[in-house]
Protein backbone atom coordinates (compact mmCIF):
# COMPACT_ATOMS: atom_id res chain seq x y z
CA UNK A 1 0.00 0.00 0.00
CA UNK A 2 2.99 2.33 0.89
CA UNK A 3 4.52 1.65 -2.43
CA UNK A 4 1.68 2.17 -4.53
CA UNK A 5 1.35 5.54 -2.78
CA UNK A 6 5.28 6.47 -3.26
CA UNK A 7 5.07 5.18 -6.69
CA UNK A 8 1.79 7.10 -7.87
CA UNK A 9 3.58 10.51 -6.17
CA UNK A 10 6.89 9.21 -8.42
CA UNK A 11 4.63 8.90 -11.52
CA UNK A 12 2.54 11.89 -10.85
CA UNK A 13 5.84 14.15 -10.43
CA UNK A 14 7.81 12.22 -13.34
CA UNK A 15 4.33 12.85 -16.08
CA UNK A 16 4.10 16.91 -14.84
CA UNK A 17 7.81 17.71 -14.96
CA UNK A 18 8.21 16.57 -18.42
CA UNK A 19 5.70 18.49 -19.55
CA UNK A 20 6.97 21.00 -17.98
CA UNK A 21 9.94 20.17 -19.64
CA UNK A 22 8.96 20.49 -22.79
CA UNK A 23 6.80 23.31 -22.83
CA UNK A 24 9.08 25.86 -20.92
CA UNK A 25 10.07 28.75 -22.95
CA UNK A 26 13.62 29.55 -21.18
CA UNK A 27 16.01 26.24 -21.79
CA UNK A 28 17.59 26.91 -18.48
CA UNK A 29 14.50 26.17 -17.05
CA UNK A 30 13.63 23.10 -19.10
CA UNK A 31 16.81 21.72 -17.88
CA UNK A 32 16.44 22.38 -14.28
CA UNK A 33 12.72 20.78 -14.10
CA UNK A 34 14.77 17.77 -15.84
CA UNK A 35 17.05 17.43 -13.36
CA UNK A 36 13.75 16.77 -11.29
CA UNK A 37 12.90 14.21 -13.29
CA UNK A 38 16.18 12.62 -13.13
CA UNK A 39 15.79 12.34 -9.55
CA UNK A 40 12.17 10.90 -9.35
CA UNK A 41 13.29 8.24 -12.21
CA UNK A 42 16.12 7.10 -9.61
CA UNK A 43 13.38 7.14 -6.73
CA UNK A 44 11.07 4.82 -9.28
CA UNK A 45 14.78 2.71 -10.14
CA UNK A 46 14.86 2.05 -5.84
CA UNK A 47 11.19 0.89 -5.93
CA UNK A 48 12.23 -1.63 -8.50
CA UNK A 49 15.19 -2.82 -6.16
CA UNK A 50 17.67 -1.04 -8.98
CA UNK A 51 19.55 0.60 -6.37
CA UNK A 52 22.77 0.94 -8.71
CA UNK A 53 20.69 1.66 -11.41
CA UNK A 54 19.43 4.52 -9.44
CA UNK A 55 22.83 5.85 -8.18
CA UNK A 56 24.06 5.73 -11.90
CA UNK A 57 21.08 7.84 -12.60
CA UNK A 58 22.02 10.62 -10.85
CA UNK A 59 25.78 10.58 -11.16
CA UNK A 60 26.06 10.17 -14.68
CA UNK A 61 22.61 11.54 -16.20
CA UNK A 62 22.30 14.39 -13.67
CA UNK A 63 25.70 14.90 -13.05
CA UNK A 64 26.76 14.87 -16.38
CA UNK A 65 24.91 14.59 -19.26
CA UNK A 66 22.42 17.28 -17.75
CA UNK A 67 25.23 19.86 -16.66
CA UNK A 68 26.80 19.76 -20.03
CA UNK A 69 23.34 21.01 -21.28
CA UNK A 70 23.21 23.38 -18.77
CA UNK A 71 26.94 24.79 -19.64
CA UNK A 72 25.90 24.67 -23.50
CA UNK A 73 22.23 26.37 -23.06
CA UNK A 74 24.39 29.25 -20.68
CA UNK A 75 27.26 29.12 -23.45
CA UNK A 76 25.13 30.02 -26.48
CA UNK A 77 23.16 33.32 -25.96
CA UNK A 78 19.60 31.72 -26.06
CA UNK A 79 16.90 34.11 -24.62
CA UNK A 80 15.97 35.45 -28.35
CA UNK A 81 12.96 32.71 -27.78
CA UNK A 82 10.80 35.10 -25.39
CA UNK A 83 9.96 37.10 -28.41
CA UNK A 84 9.49 34.31 -31.56
CA UNK A 85 7.51 30.97 -31.21
CA UNK A 86 7.82 27.93 -28.98
CA UNK A 87 6.02 25.40 -31.45
CA UNK A 88 5.60 24.87 -34.65
CA UNK A 89 2.24 25.95 -36.50
CA UNK A 90 1.53 22.29 -36.73
CA UNK A 91 1.77 21.26 -32.62
CA UNK A 92 -2.39 20.86 -31.79
CA UNK A 93 -2.29 18.09 -34.49
CA UNK A 94 0.79 16.25 -33.02
CA UNK A 95 -0.26 16.84 -29.45
CA UNK A 96 -3.66 14.92 -30.59
CA UNK A 97 -1.82 12.93 -32.41
CA UNK A 98 0.41 11.82 -29.11
CA UNK A 99 -2.91 11.47 -27.40
CA UNK A 100 -3.56 8.91 -29.29
CA UNK A 101 -0.47 6.69 -29.53
CA UNK A 102 -0.99 6.28 -25.28
CA UNK A 103 -4.28 5.53 -25.49
CA UNK A 104 -3.53 2.99 -28.10
CA UNK A 105 -0.17 1.80 -25.62
CA UNK A 106 -3.36 2.18 -22.95
CA UNK A 107 -5.42 -0.41 -24.67
CA UNK A 108 -3.27 -2.78 -25.06
CA UNK A 109 -2.01 -2.92 -21.60
CA UNK A 110 -5.01 -2.93 -20.39
CA UNK A 111 -6.25 -6.00 -22.50
CA UNK A 112 -2.83 -8.08 -21.63
CA UNK A 113 -2.09 -10.02 -18.74
CA UNK A 114 0.81 -8.84 -16.52
CA UNK A 115 2.15 -9.96 -12.95
CA UNK A 116 1.20 -8.14 -9.82
CA UNK A 117 4.16 -9.26 -8.35
CA UNK A 118 7.76 -8.64 -8.27
CA UNK A 119 10.43 -10.85 -7.78
CA UNK A 120 13.43 -10.18 -5.31
CA UNK A 121 16.38 -10.51 -7.98
CA UNK A 122 18.85 -9.33 -5.52
CA UNK A 123 18.48 -10.81 -2.35
CA UNK A 124 22.13 -10.24 -1.01
CA UNK A 125 24.18 -7.67 -2.93
CA UNK A 126 22.84 -6.11 -6.52
CA UNK A 127 26.23 -5.10 -8.09
CA UNK A 128 27.69 -7.97 -7.34
CA UNK A 129 25.69 -9.95 -9.54
CA UNK A 130 25.47 -6.81 -12.10
CA UNK A 131 29.02 -6.48 -12.18
CA UNK A 132 29.62 -10.48 -12.78
CA UNK A 133 27.44 -10.24 -15.43
CA UNK A 134 28.69 -7.19 -16.84
CA UNK A 135 32.22 -8.61 -17.33
CA UNK A 136 31.38 -12.36 -18.53
CA UNK A 137 28.03 -12.48 -19.82
CA UNK A 138 28.79 -8.91 -21.47
CA UNK A 139 32.16 -8.32 -21.95
CA UNK A 140 31.88 -7.71 -25.51
CA UNK A 141 29.34 -5.12 -25.57
CA UNK A 142 31.29 -3.44 -22.28
CA UNK A 143 34.00 -2.89 -25.03
CA UNK A 144 31.87 -1.67 -27.38
CA UNK A 145 30.31 0.75 -25.38
CA UNK A 146 33.99 1.83 -24.29
CA UNK A 147 34.60 2.54 -27.82
CA UNK A 148 31.68 4.52 -28.64
CA UNK A 149 32.58 6.41 -25.49
CA UNK A 150 36.13 6.98 -27.53
CA UNK A 151 33.81 8.47 -30.43
CA UNK A 152 32.29 10.63 -28.64
CA UNK A 153 34.61 12.14 -27.47
CA UNK A 154 36.76 12.45 -30.05
CA UNK A 155 34.16 13.20 -32.40
CA UNK A 156 33.12 16.15 -29.83
CA UNK A 157 36.21 17.71 -29.84
CA UNK A 158 37.01 17.86 -33.63
CA UNK A 159 33.59 19.22 -34.46
CA UNK A 160 33.87 22.26 -31.74
CA UNK A 161 37.24 22.57 -32.10
CA UNK A 162 37.80 26.43 -34.66
CA UNK A 163 39.14 25.82 -38.27
CA UNK A 164 42.00 28.16 -38.51
CA UNK A 165 44.44 25.86 -36.27
CA UNK B 1 2.93 -4.81 -4.49
CA UNK B 2 2.84 -2.42 -7.56
CA UNK B 3 1.47 -4.19 -10.87
CA UNK B 4 3.63 -4.05 -13.73
CA UNK B 5 1.49 -2.19 -15.63
CA UNK B 6 1.77 0.82 -13.81
CA UNK B 7 5.70 1.17 -14.76
CA UNK B 8 4.45 -0.07 -18.49
CA UNK B 9 1.62 3.20 -18.44
CA UNK B 10 3.93 5.51 -16.47
CA UNK B 11 6.67 4.57 -19.52
CA UNK B 12 4.15 5.13 -21.90
CA UNK B 13 3.26 8.76 -20.57
CA UNK B 14 7.11 9.87 -20.94
CA UNK B 15 7.60 8.12 -24.09
CA UNK B 16 4.62 10.04 -25.59
CA UNK B 17 5.48 13.56 -23.92
CA UNK B 18 9.08 12.59 -25.48
CA UNK B 19 7.68 12.02 -29.08
CA UNK B 20 5.64 15.13 -28.80
CA UNK B 21 8.48 17.62 -27.82
CA UNK B 22 10.77 16.33 -30.60
CA UNK B 23 7.63 17.16 -33.28
CA UNK B 24 6.69 20.31 -32.17
CA UNK B 25 9.51 22.29 -30.55
CA UNK B 26 11.60 24.74 -32.48
CA UNK B 27 14.28 24.97 -29.99
CA UNK B 28 17.05 22.19 -30.60
CA UNK B 29 18.15 22.20 -26.88
CA UNK B 30 14.85 21.24 -26.00
CA UNK B 31 14.53 18.72 -29.22
CA UNK B 32 17.51 16.97 -27.66
CA UNK B 33 15.73 16.78 -24.06
CA UNK B 34 13.17 15.42 -25.20
CA UNK B 35 15.24 12.41 -27.11
CA UNK B 36 16.29 11.94 -23.14
CA UNK B 37 13.14 11.69 -22.16
CA UNK B 38 12.26 8.96 -24.51
CA UNK B 39 15.44 7.33 -23.81
CA UNK B 40 14.67 7.38 -20.03
CA UNK B 41 11.03 6.11 -20.57
CA UNK B 42 12.81 3.02 -22.32
CA UNK B 43 14.89 2.82 -19.05
CA UNK B 44 12.09 2.41 -16.53
CA UNK B 45 10.31 -0.04 -19.09
CA UNK B 46 13.81 -2.50 -19.15
CA UNK B 47 14.46 -2.34 -15.02
CA UNK B 48 10.71 -3.15 -14.55
CA UNK B 49 10.33 -6.00 -16.95
CA UNK B 50 14.14 -7.36 -15.39
CA UNK B 51 12.02 -7.10 -11.39
CA UNK B 52 9.22 -8.54 -12.50
CA UNK B 53 10.82 -11.30 -14.86
CA UNK B 54 14.01 -11.92 -12.30
CA UNK B 55 16.66 -11.54 -14.72
CA UNK B 56 19.28 -8.95 -14.69
CA UNK B 57 20.05 -8.31 -18.17
CA UNK B 58 17.75 -5.60 -18.46
CA UNK B 59 19.65 -3.56 -15.63
CA UNK B 60 22.75 -4.30 -17.77
CA UNK B 61 20.90 -2.68 -20.75
CA UNK B 62 20.09 0.26 -18.90
CA UNK B 63 23.89 0.81 -17.73
CA UNK B 64 24.64 0.87 -21.66
CA UNK B 65 21.64 2.93 -23.03
CA UNK B 66 23.29 5.27 -20.24
CA UNK B 67 26.99 5.26 -22.04
CA UNK B 68 24.77 5.87 -25.55
CA UNK B 69 22.95 8.37 -23.72
CA UNK B 70 26.26 10.26 -22.94
CA UNK B 71 28.00 10.06 -26.29
CA UNK B 72 24.90 11.15 -28.19
CA UNK B 73 24.91 14.27 -26.07
CA UNK B 74 28.69 15.21 -26.34
CA UNK B 75 28.44 15.27 -30.09
CA UNK B 76 24.73 16.47 -30.23
CA UNK B 77 25.72 19.50 -28.24
CA UNK B 78 29.27 19.82 -30.49
CA UNK B 79 26.95 19.70 -33.41
CA UNK B 80 24.74 22.52 -31.77
CA UNK B 81 28.01 24.65 -30.66
CA UNK B 82 28.83 24.34 -34.37
CA UNK B 83 25.42 25.41 -36.04
CA UNK B 84 25.31 28.48 -33.71
CA UNK B 85 28.35 29.84 -34.30
CA UNK B 86 27.90 29.38 -37.95
CA UNK B 87 24.00 30.40 -38.21
CA UNK B 88 23.43 32.61 -35.52
CA UNK B 89 19.86 30.78 -34.93
CA UNK B 90 19.55 27.47 -32.96
CA UNK B 91 15.85 26.96 -34.39
CA UNK B 92 15.62 24.08 -36.31
CA UNK B 93 13.11 25.51 -38.75
CA UNK B 94 16.02 28.31 -39.49
CA UNK B 95 18.39 25.43 -40.62
CA UNK B 96 17.78 25.63 -44.47
CA UNK B 97 21.63 25.18 -45.82
CA UNK B 98 20.55 21.80 -47.58
CA UNK B 99 17.55 23.51 -48.86
CA UNK B 100 17.66 23.62 -52.81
Amino acid sequence: MINQIVFLYFAAVIVLSAVLTITRRNPVHSVLFMLLLFFHIAGVFVLLNAEFLAAVQLIVYAGAILILYLFVVMLLNVDRESKSDRANRFWPWIVAFGLVIFAEIGLLVARGSFPLEGGQIMNKTGIKELGIDLYTKYLVPFEIASVILLVGLVGAVMLAKKKND
Amino acid sequence: MIPLSWYVLLSAALFTIGVVGVLTRRNVFIILMSIELMLNAANINLVAFSHYLQNLTGQIFVIFVITVAAAEAAVALALIILLARNRGTVYVDEFNIMKG
